[in-house]
């Protein structure tokens, strides 16, 4: 009796809907239930969603955190402390985005390189690549703006040297760091200005984007661990005649397996808010609970850990504007991997033990240059390590085109259909 | 199976390499553990008696109300407002220093900094406060006549010598001919024994640990039951997921 009174309401709704907006229904299912993603997806495949779980996560902290904060270089470090201990339940929101912050760039670390592993950014997906590395670009921005805010030490001089990089533009660097500034330092008027870049300017334009990214996704529909087109492959499944044989709806099955790992996610991160939220300083910086003073310069001026591979690329480095062409550029090259990667074969799985090797390489030289970045780079032989890294990071993207434009790399066969799944 | 048992291999090594760095950062310089433990209760008490008799001078809490000391450790606002406020201020308000600052730049050369936040403001965090405390000596080159190994120069003169008595630091020399810190010797003995003077190092630090962030009483409270809850959640999510799974081939 309820239950048919349930489904007769539940049909009611949906003709309600259809009369009035008859795309919805189709919109739905095409990118869920009728979106038909391979079903042999591993642990790796999570970090997407997981990237979404944690902006959503940042931009309802955020909304709140802007209720308790005053974007003034006079009252924003107090402004953040009166959050941590006078806002009622303060002090978790103020963990949940400093902690997101973090949790955002690991999720999107490991994502990146799932996709660089699976080969997930070759035809037809360089779309989706590219809109990718823009979102990571945006990220990039978004948090350092964001990290200016609390008016910490570590703020205030991050601020000036990472402003200070456009000064080494000829010709215009100075104007375009005062510009940018508003002032000679960072100063009242950056500190509101990045505010309103931080809450509204950039937070637009990455949902936007993130919007377009998986848009463009599911156009030509997901990679996976065997880098088979499953879209190529035999048709028919238990749900459709004309759906690739290998795809299963994103709804329920990928809903529910997301779920579980959301949850284990949550969970990891539950136990670095809740017991260790500074992370012995790598999340959050002894120096930046000193408020900003333009009179002291802390001991070790470095960035957070997310930026810490780039900026020792800047530091070994020592002329500036080859520098911060050198560490743009190893950001920049990123974009062209669909072009530069010549190689028809998508997984590693099935690809040459050298690109296996030189992925390896590559991962190697990315944690270790994040290590030499965050520490005070004062040891002479890190300087010599550290260009010895950068000029392998560079080499790794040298080394896939030759591979696989003079055709050097032995593939191993891909299999038709794709292979177990758990 | 295969695959994916290599897949969860390959993403632990991943992650483990990932974590490498933040592991071999954490061993640190020459600091004393402190044992500091915020579930002490008897511990943060003495530590606030020792502060506002022996700190809350020259130094302020700036951030710290006297009402959310009271609420936090147990003691009634008669306690707090007899025992540990003597600037007058409000049961509500946050805590001021006595001394003027312009006096502390004439006395000592500096203001004496806000402690409100010196816990989390220094790599070690209590572990340094307790090991700042315990490493004062005398030091006749120094304009105030003290230095401190842990935070060389410091224009701080020890304000617990009559507890902890009189050191002084015996050098040998370094490679390059250099001073190199060898140890301490007591000078003049203090009221209390090496022992008692840990704990009232240790309580001074605990006590300004739990300044630094009060929250995190409630965040441990808390963390066990969202721990918890997400662990069933998670537990209940995995059923569901292999409940659907089932039928997918």
């Amino acid at each position: 009796m309820m239950a048919n009174f349930l489904t007769r309401a539940g049909t009611g709704l949906q003709d309600w809907f259809n009369e009035r907006a008859p795309s919805f229904g189709p919109f739905y299912r095409k990118h869920m239930s009728e979106y038909y993603a391979p079903k042999n997806f591993n642990i790796w495949y999570i970090f997407g969603v997981l990237s979404m779980v944690v902006l959503i996560n940042q931009i309802v902290t955020g909304i709140f955190l802007t209720m308790h904060f005053k974007p003034s270089a006079a009252e924003a470090f107090n402004s953040v402390e009166y959050i941590m201990r006078d806002v009622e339940w303060g002090w978790l929101i103020r963990y949940m985005h400093s902690t997101g912050a973090s949790a955002f760039f690991i999720v999107v670390y490991i994502h990146m390189f799932r996709g660089v592993m699976y080969g997930s950014y070759k035809r037809p997906r360089e779309l989706v690549w590219v809109l990718g590395m823009l979102i990571y670009l945006v990220l990039m921005a978004e948090a350092f703006l964001g990290y200016v805010l609390p008016w910490g030490q570590m703020s205030f001089w991050g601020a000036k040297v990472i402003i200070s990089l456009f000064g080494a533009i000829p010709y215009v660097g100075g104007a375009l760091t005062e510009w940018i500034m508003g002032d000679y330092l960072p100063s009242d008027a950056t500190l509101n200005r990045f505010f309103a870049l931080h809450v509204i300017a950039l937070p637009l334009v990455l949902l936007l984007l993130v919007v377009l990214h998986i848009f463009a996704l599911h156009e030509v529909g997901s990679n996976n661990p065997d880098g088979v087109e499953i879209k190529k492959g035999p048709k028919g499944n238990r749900w459709s005649q004309a759906a690739p044989a290998d795809g299963i709806p994103f709804h329920p099955y990928f809903t529910v397996k997301d779920t579980f790992y959301t949850g284990f996610f949550l969970l990891i991160c539950a136990f670095i808010l809740f017991f260790e939220p500074t992370v012995g300083g790598w999340f959050l910086e002894h120096d930046n609970f000193i408020e900003a003073n333009r009179l002291v310069t802390p001991e070790h001026i470095k960035p957070v850990w997310y930026y810490t591979p780039f900026y020792a690329m800047l530091r070994v480095i020592p002329d500036k504007l080859f520098g911060v062409l050198t560490m743009f550029g190893a950001i920049i090259i990123l974009f062209f991997l669909p072009w530069l990667d010549r190689g028809k074969v998508k997984s590693w799985r099935y690809r040459g033990t050298g690109f296996r090797v030189a992925l390896f390489v590559l991962g190697i030289c990315f944690v270790w240059l994040g290590k030499i970045g965050a520490g005070p780079g004062t040891d002479p032989v890190e300087t010599i390590v550290g260009r010895f890294l950068t000029a392998l990071y560079f080499g790794f993207f040298a080394f896939v085109w030759a591979y696989t434009y003079f055709g050097w790399e032995k593939t191993k066969p891909v299999p038709e259909r794709v292979t177990t799944h758990d | 199976m295969q695959q994916t048992r290599r897949s969860i291999v390959g993403f632990v090594l991943g992650l483990g390499l990932a974590l490498a760095p933040a592991a071999m950062a954490a061993g640190g310089g020459a600091l004393q553990a402190s044992s500091t433990s915020l579930s002490d209760r008897g511990s943060l008490q003495n530590g606030a008696k020792l502060f506002f008799n022996y700190c809350s001078g020259c130094h302020s809490l700036k951030l710290m109300r006297y009402s959310r000391i009271a609420e936090d450790l147990g003691l009634t606002e008669d306690q707090v407002m007899q025992n540990l406020n003597f600037t007058g201020a409000k049961f509500g308000e946050q805590i001021p220093r006595t001394m003027n600052p312009d006096d502390g730049k004439a006395w000592f050369g500096n203001a004496a900094p806000d402690l409100s936040l010196v816990a989390r403001a220094k790599a070690g965090g209590p572990d340094w406060i307790y090991t700042y405390l315990k490493t004062f000596y005398l030091d006749p080159s120094r304009p105030i006549g003290w230095n401190n190994t842990t935070f060389p120069n410091a224009s701080m003169p020890n304000p617990l010598w009559e507890l902890q008595g009189i050191q002084t630091a015996v050098f040998k020399t370094g490679p390059e001919g250099e001073p190199v810190f060898d140890r301490f010797e007591l000078h003049q003995p203090g009221s209390m024994s090496p022992a008692e003077f840990d704990v009232v190092a240790r309580d001074i630090a605990n006590f300004l640990r739990y300044a630094a962030e009060p929250a995190a009483l409630q965040r441990h409270a808390v963390g066990v039951w969202v721990i918890l809850f997400l662990s069933l959640f998670t537990f209940l999510a995995w059923l569901l997921k292999q409940e659907y799974w089932k039928d997918v081939h």
